[in-house]
C-alpha cells in the first residue's frame, strides 16, 4: 500500500548549495515533510557553489531544471528577466509571518519570486578575552585602533577584515551616507557619502591601523591568533574560528561623522520556483512549508540559521542565543543586496578603487571617481541591431572561398584519384575526426558565432563585428591600461615566452642532473620532482598564493631570515607577475624534465664519447652534442606547452587574481572575467576567445614545419 | 673532483626537491589539521594532528544513507577508464593514418589537431551543453566520456604519430608481403612495438579525466553520478572555504594518480619523447 502510494507521488527536487549544519538542518526538514506527505515526496541535492548558477541558466530553459531552488535574493532580477524563475504567490498572511526586511527583497516589477529562508549579512565579531565591549562607534573604533596600536607590539591591530572587497565595504560606505546604485539604478559611487567612506579606510590604512593586505584570510588568521581583536564577517565565519577562541558578535558600529549605522549588505536566502517545473502547486506548498515556523525552527536549531519566519524567534532558545539575536539586531540596519543588472559591473571597479587606496597608490576622492566612471562606461547601452544581409552576403564568400581553397588544396596533393587510392586512410583517420569534428569543432563554432550577439539575461541580439570593434578599439578602457586588450595582449605574451623558457630551463637542467644511472638516489629524487604534476592545481596554486601574503607568507619569512624587508607581492605588477610565474614554473616544470629524460635516453652514448676523445670539454659537448639533439624530442612539447600556457587560467585566476588592478590578468582570464564576473557578456567574451584563438592558429603558420608537417 | 662534482649534484638536486615538496607539505597539514581555516603560519607541520578531514570525506553519505564517496570513486575510475581506452584506441588509429599514408588532407587534419588546442573553454561548455541535450547524453556517463575523451586525443596524436614515425617500416612490409592485411600490420606489428609511447598517452587521458570538474558538473544534475572534483569543489563555498575538508580531498584524489605515475615512470621516461627523435 505505502508502496504503491509512493510510487505514484508527486517527486520534487530542490537544488541547493548549503553544506554542513545547514546541509543536514535542510535535510532533516525535507525528511520531516516527506514522512508527513506521502504524495509529495520532496530530495534535495546538494550542488557545489562554484557555477551553481551557469548550470541553472544551462539547465532550465532546456526542461533539466529542478522543481525549486534555493539561493540569495539578487539573483532574481536576472533570472526573472531571463524567464528561469516564475513568481511565488504568498498570501498577506503568510507574509506577515516573516521579520521585516526579509520579503520587501524578493519582490521585482510587482511580483513576489520567493519564500524567505533566512537573512545573511556582516556583523561585528570581537575577541572577549581582548576587549570587553565591542565598539559601538566609529570613533570608539579609531580610539581602540590607536590604543592597540600604541601599546601592543607590531603586527597587532584592534580590526582587521578584508577592507578591499566591496561587500565588506558596503557598510561603512552606507554609514557614511553613500549608496552603490540611486534610486534610478544608476551607480553612485562618486556621492559625497561613498567618497567618503574610501577616505575614511585611507585615514586608517595611512595610519597603519590596518594590517596590510586585508585577506579575507588574513583577518581570520589574525583573529584566531588573538593579534586582532574585531573582525567583520558574517554567520558562515563561526566555523573558522578556532576553538577555544571566546568570541560574541554584536552590531556594526554606527559612524560619528553621520550618526547613522554602518549597514551591511543582506542577501534573503529564498526558496525560488525554476520555470518549467513539472508540479508547481506541490512545489509551491513545499516552499511555503519549507520558510515557515517548523521548518525555521529545525533549521535555525540545527543549522544555525538566522531564519526569516518570526514563530522561530519566540523559541526561547533561539530567541536567547547571542549569535543569532545579534545577526538578527543587525538586520535592523542593513541595506538589500541590490538585484538589479547594473550592480554586477560595479564590484570589480569598486574593489580596485578600496585596494588602491589601501595601498595609497591614490586617494579616495580620485580613486572613486575613477571607479564610477568605469561602471558609467561599462553599463553604455548596447549596441543597435545590425542587419543581417551584409554579413550573410559576407558569411557566403569566405565560405566560398574556403572551399576554393580547400578544392585547390585537395587537387594540388593529387585530387579525388589520390584520395581513392589512399582510401583505408580515412577510415583510419575517421573515429577520431569525427569526434574531433562533433565535440569539439561545433561547439566552438557556435562559440564563437556568439561574438556576433549581445547577450542580455537570456536574449540575444545579433549587433554583427561590433563586439570586435569594441574590443580592438580599446572601447572599455585607454590602451596603456591594464584592461585593454592589448596590454593583456602583451601580458599574456611575456607570459608565455617567460614561462615556457623557464620550463625548458630547469627541465633540461634537472633531467641532466638526474641522468648518471649510477647517480645515488635518483629514484627517489625522480619521484618527488614529479610531484607538482600528480596534486590537482586548483589547490597547489592556493597554497603558492598563501605563501607570498605579505605578513605571513613563507617567501616574506624567508626574505625576513636574510635581513630582506618583505614585499607586498600583489600590489606592483613585476612581483605579482614574479608569484604567477613562480607558481606556474613550479606546475609545469616536471613534465618538461620527464620528456628530456626520454630524449636524454635515446642519444647514443658513442657521440658523447667520441666528442670527449676529440677534447671537447664537458660544455662543449653540451653545447654541441647533446643539445642539438635534444631540440627535435622537445620541440612538439615547447609548442603545445606554449599554446597550454597561452590559456593557463587557473593560475593566474587563483594566485595573482589579476592584481594588481588586473594589470597580470592574461586574456583568458580577461576573457572569464567578461563572461562571468563583469555582468555576463558572453558576446564579449566569445569575442575575445576568437581572437586569443585567431592569434594563436596564426601562430601556427610560423611554426617550425617539423611539427606540422613532417 | 668526482666527489666534488656528485656533492654538487646532490646539493642542486636536494634543493630543487624541498621546493618541490614545500608547498605539497601545506596541503598535508591542513589536511591534518581540525580546522577548516587556511593556514598561514610559516611551519608546514601541522600543530594538532587529526584524521577527522580524511574520515569526512571518505565517510560522505547521501541524505538516503547511501555511501556518495564511494560511489563517486566508481564513478571517477570508470570515466577515467573509459576515456583512457577511448581516448587511446582512436588516437592511436588517427596517428597510424598521419603516419603511414600520404593522403590529400593530411596537413590539414594534423594542423586541426594542432588547432583544437587553441580553443579557451570559456566559450564552448554551453554550446556543448545544447549539443549533450539535444542527443541524450546529459546526466550520462557516455556524454562525459566522449568530451574528455575528445579533449585528451589532440596531445595523444601528435605523440603517437611521433613515435610511429621512429618505428622501422621493414617489419609492416614484411606483413604485407606475407599476405597480411594493413590492419595485420598495424595491430600486431605497429601496437606492440609502441608500448612505452601508449602508456604515455593512456596516463595523460586518464589525467585529463580523473582532475576536470567544470564539465563534469555542468552536465550531471545527480551527486551519485558525479566524479570526486566535482565532489570536493562542494567543499567550496559562496562565502569560505572548508580548507581541511578541500585539502584532505585533493590527497585522497591525487594519490591513484601519483601510484599510477609511479608504476608507469619508466614507461613514461621512454615513450612521451622517442616519438619526437628520428633515429
Amino acid at each position: 500500500m505505502i508502496a504503491t502510494s509512493l510510487l505514484l507521488a508527486t517527486q520534487l527536487v530542490v537544488w541547493h548549495s548549503y553544506r554542513a549544519d545547514e546541509q543536514k538542518a535542510l535535510e532533516q526538514c525535507v525528511a520531516v515533510w516527506n514522512r508527513a506527505h506521502a504524495d509529495v515526496q520532496v530530495e534535495a541535492l546538494a550542488l557545489p557553489y562554484d557555477g551553481f548558477a551557469s548550470k541553472l541558466e544551462a539547465a532550465i530553459p532546456r526542461g533539466n531544471g529542478p522543481d525549486l531552488v534555493i539561493f540569495g535574493h539578487s539573483a532574481i532580477g536576472d533570472w526573472a528577466r531571463a524567464g528561469l524563475i516564475v513568481p511565488l504567490h504568498i498570501n498577506d498572511d503568510a507574509i506577515a509571518q516573516f521579520l521585516d526586511g526579509t520579503v520587501e527583497p524578493l519582490r521585482q516589477n510587482g511580483q513576489l519570486w520567493g519564500a524567505p529562508l533566512a537573512f545573511k549579512s556582516l556583523a561585528l565579531f570581537y575577541r572577549k578575552d581582548l576587549v570587553a565591549h565591542p565598539p559601538a562607534t566609529t570613533d570608539e573604533l579609531v580610539a581602540l585602533a590607536k590604543q592597540v596600536k600604541a601599546t601592543e607590539p607590531a603586527g597587532h591591530y584592534a580590526l582587521a577584515y578584508e577592507a578591499g572587497a566591496s561587500f565588506y565595504h558596503a557598510p561603512w560606505l552606507h554609514g557614511f551616507g553613500g549608496r552603490l546604485l540611486d534610486d534610478a539604478g544608476k551607480p553612485a559611487l562618486d556621492s559625497p557619502g561613498a567618497v567618503a567612506s574610501a577616505a575614511f579606510i585611507e585615514s586608517l590604512a595611512a595610519a597603519e591601523l590596518l594590517p596590510p593586505e586585508s585577506t579575507g584570510v588574513v583577518a581570520a588568521q589574525l583573529f584566531n591568533d588573538g593579534r586582532a581583536a574585531l573582525t567583520i564577517n558574517g554567520p558562515w565565519f563561526v566555523g573558522e574560528i578556532a576553538r577555544g577562541v571566546p568570541f560574541g558578535v554584536a552590531p556594526l558600529p554606527t559612524v560619528s561623522a553621520t550618526g547613522k549605522p554602518a549597514a551591511p549588505l543582506v542577501e534573503i536566502e529564498a526558496v525560488l520556483m525554476p520555470a518549467r517545473g513539472h508540479a508547481p502547486e506541490a512545489a509551491a506548498a513545499f516552499a511555503l512549508w519549507l520558510a515557515g515556523g517548523e521548518a525555521a525552527r529545525i533549521r535555525a536549531r540545527i543549522g544555525r540559521q538566522t531564519v526569516a519566519a518570526r514563530a522561530a524567534w519566540d523559541d526561547p532558545e533561539i530567541a536567547r542565543d547571542p549569535i543569532l539575536s545579534a545577526f538578527r539586531a543587525q538586520l535592523a540596519a542593513t541595506v538589500p543586496m541590490p538585484s538589479s543588472p547594473a550592480i554586477r559591473q560595479v564590484w570589480e571597479p569598486l574593489n580596485q578603487a578600496l585596494r588602491k587606496v589601501l595601498r595609497g597608490a591614490t586617494s579616495a576622492r580620485p580613486a572613486m571617481l575613477e571607479a564610477q566612471k568605469r561602471v558609467v562606461e561599462a553599463l553604455r547601452p548596447p549596441p543597435p541591431r545590425a542587419p543581417g544581409a551584409p554579413y550573410a552576403l559576407l558569411f557566403g564568400v569566405v565560405l566560398v572561398g574556403a572551399a576554393a581553397w580547400a578544392w585547390r588544396r585537395g587537387r594540388a596533393a593529387g585530387g579525388l584519384p589520390a584520395a581513392r587510392a589512399q582510401s583505408a586512410a580515412y577510415a583510419y583517420l575517421a573515429p577520431a575526426a569525427i569526434a574531433m569534428i562533433v565535440l569539439v569543432f561545433v561547439p566552438f563554432a557556435v562559440g564563437a558565432g556568439m561574438s556576433l550577439f549581445w547577450h542580455d539575461a537570456g536574449h540575444w541580439t545579433f549587433i554583427g563585428l561590433r563586439n570586435f570593434a569594441d574590443i580592438l578599439a580599446s572601447r572599455d578602457a585607454p590602451v596603456t591600461d591594464p584592461l585593454s586588450f592589448y596590454f593583456t595582449l602583451a601580458v599574456t605574451a611575456l607570459w608565455t615566452v617567460t614561462n615556457v623558457a623557464l620550463h625548458v630551463i630547469i627541465g633540461v637542467t634537472l633531467a641532466l642532473l638526474l641522468r648518471d644511472p649510477l647517480l645515488k638516489l635518483r629514484g627517489v629524487y625522480r619521484v618527488i620532482l614529479i610531484v607538482p604534476w600528480a596534486v590537482p592545481n586548483y589547490i597547489t596554486a592556493l597554497i603558492w598564493k598563501g605563501m607570498f601574503q605579505r605578513q605571513f607568507g613563507a617567501i616574506n619569512g624567508l626574505l625576513a631570515a636574510v635581513g630582506l624587508h618583505p614585499i607586498s607581492w600583489f600590489s606592483r605588477f613585476w612581483t605579482a607577475f614574479a608569484a604567477n610565474v613562480a607558481t606556474n614554473v613550479w606546475l609545469g616544470f616536471p613534465f618538461m624534465m620527464v620528456v628530456t629524460l626520454g630524449a636524454l635516453s635515446r642519444i647514443p652514448k658513442e657521440l658523447e664519447e667520441a666528442a670527449a676523445l676529440d677534447g671537447a670539454t664537458r660544455w662543449q659537448r653540451l653545447r654541441h652534442v647533446v643539445l642539438p639533439l635534444l631540440k627535435p624530442a622537445l620541440l612538439p612539447s615547447v609548442l603545445l606547452g606554449a599554446v597550454w600556457t597561452f590559456n593557463m587560467f587557473n593560475i593566474v585566476f587563483l594566485v595573482s587574481g589579476g592584481e594588481p588592478d588586473g594589470a597580470t590578468d592574461i586574456l583568458v582570464s580577461q576573457a572569464y572575467r567578461w563572461a562571468f564576473t563583469r555582468g555576463h557578456r558572453y558576446g564579449y567574451a566569445a569575442a575575445y576567445a576568437v581572437l586569443i584563438f585567431a592569434l594563436l592558429a596564426a601562430q601556427t603558420f610560423f611554426a617550425p614545419k617539423e611539427e606540422t608537417a613532417s | 673532483m668526482k666527489a666534488l662534482r656528485t656533492a654538487g649534484v646532490h646539493a642542486a638536486l636536494v634543493v630543487a626537491s624541498v621546493v618541490t615538496i614545500y608547498p605539497v607539505l601545506w596541503v598535508v597539514k591542513m589536511a591534518l589539521s581540525p580546522s577548516q581555516g587556511f593556514s598561514l603560519s610559516p611551519s608546514p607541520w601541522p600543530t594538532h594532528v587529526t584524521l577527522a578531514n580524511f574520515a569526512d570525506v571518505l565517510g560522505t553519505h547521501d541524505d538516503a544513507g547511501r555511501w556518495l564517496f564511494g560511489r563517486q570513486l566508481f564513478n571517477s575510475l570508470v570515466v577515467a577508464a573509459a576515456v583512457t581506452a577511448l581516448g587511446v584506441a582512436l588516437a592511436c588509429s588517427a596517428a597510424y593514418a598521419l603516419s603511414r599514408f600520404r593522403f590529400p588532407g593530411r596537413q590539414t587534419s594534423l594542423r586541426a589537431f594542432l588547432v583544437s588546442q587553441m580553443f579557451p573553454g570559456v566559450v564552448t561548455s554551453i554550446p556543448l551543453y545544447v549539443l549533450l541535450d539535444r542527443l541524450h547524453l546529459l546526466n550520462h556517463m557516455l556524454g562525459l566520456v566522449l568530451v574528455y575523451a575528445t579533449t585528451a586525443i589532440p596531445f595523444c596524436v601528435f605523440m603517437l604519430k611521433g613515435y610511429f614515425d621512429t618505428l622501422p617500416r621493414e617489419l609492416e612490409e614484411a606483413v604485407l608481403l606475407d599476405g597480411g592485411t594493413r590492419f595485420d600490420a598495424f595491430w600486431r606489428v605497429a601496437l606492440p612495438l609502441s608500448r612505452p609511447a601508449l602508456a604515455v598517452t593512456a596516463l595523460f587521458c586518464f589525467l585529463t579525466a580523473w582532475n576536470e570538474f567544470i564539465l563534469a558538473y555542468t552536465f550531471m544534475n545527480d551527486p551519485r553520478a558525479w566524479t570526486l572534483p566535482v565532489a570536493m569543489q562542494r567543499y567550496v563555498g559562496d562565502y569560505s572555504t572548508e580548507w581541511g575538508h578541500f585539502a584532505a580531498g585533493a590527497i585522497v584524489v591525487s594519490l591513484p594518480v601519483m601510484a599510477l605515475f609511479f608504476a608507469l615512470e619508466r614507461h613514461l621516461v621512454g615513450g612521451l619523447t622517442q616519438g619526437g627523435v628520428k633515429g
